[in-house]
């Protein structure tokens, strides 16, 4: 239980998606203009990651990895290595939950599809989920790490985009020097949260 | 942009239009490969082989997509590509393919390839958009090497791994700027290069939401 904990503070705080690795930065710089619709994707993402990453890692055990056919019985099925087909499968599964997950909402939870609107969709090509998925493999997490370390991640991305939304919405109202305005002051503000995020390195529970 | 030229096609994604600096596009990457050059110049490299082939393959075949499943196709031409990439980097250069880890792979959801795909090779001829793709993998590629030169130049004293400036550990002079290697320096170098691009060219100026009100003179608010 403790090493599930200190995973999931780990992947929220030390190793943050964005602030850490730069994932998902499109989108991070795209969507963080008002906190409201930075929390929504915040939340799309989470809910994205907590089940991708996990089914991925059902796919990789079962399917991908050296020996992974051996439950099928095929005779020689114990040699057959199709890890090189990750990336491919990986993209394939995250594209195909998140539209099975788009016509979920739609038909039992209404109220949170049209929170989340039109980012769902856009949540496939986020370089967050896909390297949530990658980094679990990278790092071979069991099942059981693998869906805290997706929620993990997924939340501590959450976190910094509506962080980085508050700011933005208090910085419209003040003087930035011309050539800076928008995108270059989004981009020193990130680099200085990154700098905050970096004193929660080393912690350990 | 407004005429299609081979040579404008090729070259003004570099400077003019670049696809990271005026785009935001594909900024996921560029900044986590950025500590070392000879990195980021494989990475470049591979960005410009997925970007230019996708584009060639994607043109190639468009007049045979339907268009409610264009994403997927041009996903899985994507992905099979990045795949050659990345068997191809762990069988001639295994250092590099761990170092790069899952970056490589996150070359399928970098937003350049997909864009130009999406933008440009479904409209123009398999010629043109292999040029398109190349153009657009050198703009990448370009800031990659720039981030990384002071990065790498300033943080470790070395540009590709040649020693310019002595550092003090080895008995020179310099003291390497330890922030440099660390994440947040790649942000704060990409957005003074946004500032410098835009103030070269003022027309990419992002207007603002809400200008201040000069303050009013001492004597009116009496």
């Amino acid at each position: 239980m403790e090493h599930y904990l200190s995973l999931f503070v780990a992947s929220v705080f030390v190793e943050n998606m964005a602030l850490a690795f730069f994932l998902g930065m499109c989108t991070f710089l795209a969507v963080s203009k008002k906190v409201s619709s930075a929390i929504g994707l915040g939340i799309a993402v989470v809910v994205v990651l907590t089940v991708t990453v996990p089914v991925n890692n059902l796919v990789l055990t079962y399917l991908l990895e050296e020996g992974a056919l051996t439950w099928t019985g095929i005779e020689g099925a114990e040699n057959i290595d199709l890890s090189f087909l990750g990336l491919l499968s990986y993209i394939g599964v995250i594209a195909a939950l998140v539209q099975i997950m788009e016509m979920f909402l739609d038909k039992y939870v209404p109220a949170l599809y049209n929170a989340l609107g039109v980012f769902l969709p856009l949540i496939t090509v986020n370089c967050a989920i896909l390297g949530g998925v990658l980094f679990m493999v990278e790092r071979n997490y069991t099942f059981g790490e693998s869906v805290v370390y997706g929620a993990g991640a997924g939340v501590g991305w959450a976190l910094a985009i509506t962080a980085l939304a508050g700011i933005r919405e208090k910085l419209k109202y003040s003087d930035v020097p011309a050539g800076l305005q928008g995108l270059g002051i989004t981009f020193i503000t990130v680099g200085l949260m990154s700098l905050g995020f970096m004193s929660f390195s080393g912690i350990q529970l | 942009m407004s005429a299609v030229t081979p040579k404008g096609v090729l070259v003004n994604p570099i400077f003019k239009n670049n696809p990271i600096a005026l785009q935001i596009l594909g900024i996921c990457s560029a900044l986590a490969v950025t500590t070392s050059m000879s990195v980021s110049l494989v990475m470049a490299l591979a960005v410009i082989a997925v970007t230019a082939f996708s584009n060639l393959f994607v043109s190639t075949i468009r007049h045979h997509i339907p268009s409610s499943i264009r994403i997927i196709v041009q996903m899985t031409i994507i992905a099979s590509l990045v795949i050659v990439v990345d068997q191809v980097l762990k069988a001639y250069a295994y250092d590099m393919s761990k170092q790069l880890s899952v970056f490589v792979g996150l070359i399928i959801t970098n937003c350049i390839v997909m864009g130009r795909a999406e933008a440009f090779a479904m409209q123009n001829g398999p010629g043109l958009s292999f040029l398109d793709g190349i153009g657009n993998g050198m703009g990448y590629g370009v800031i990659l090497l720039i981030v990384s030169f002071f990065r790498e130049l300033l943080g470790a004293g070395s540009v590709f791994g040649f020693t310019i400036l002595h550092t003090v550990n080895d008995g020179g002079w310099y003291v390497p700027n330890g922030l440099l290697l660390l994440p947040p320096s790649a942000f704060f170098i990409i957005g003074l290069f946004i500032w410098l691009l835009r103030s070269l060219n003022p027309e990419q100026i992002e207007t603002n939401e809400f200008v201040i009100r000069k303050n009013s003179m001492p004597k009116e608010a009496v």
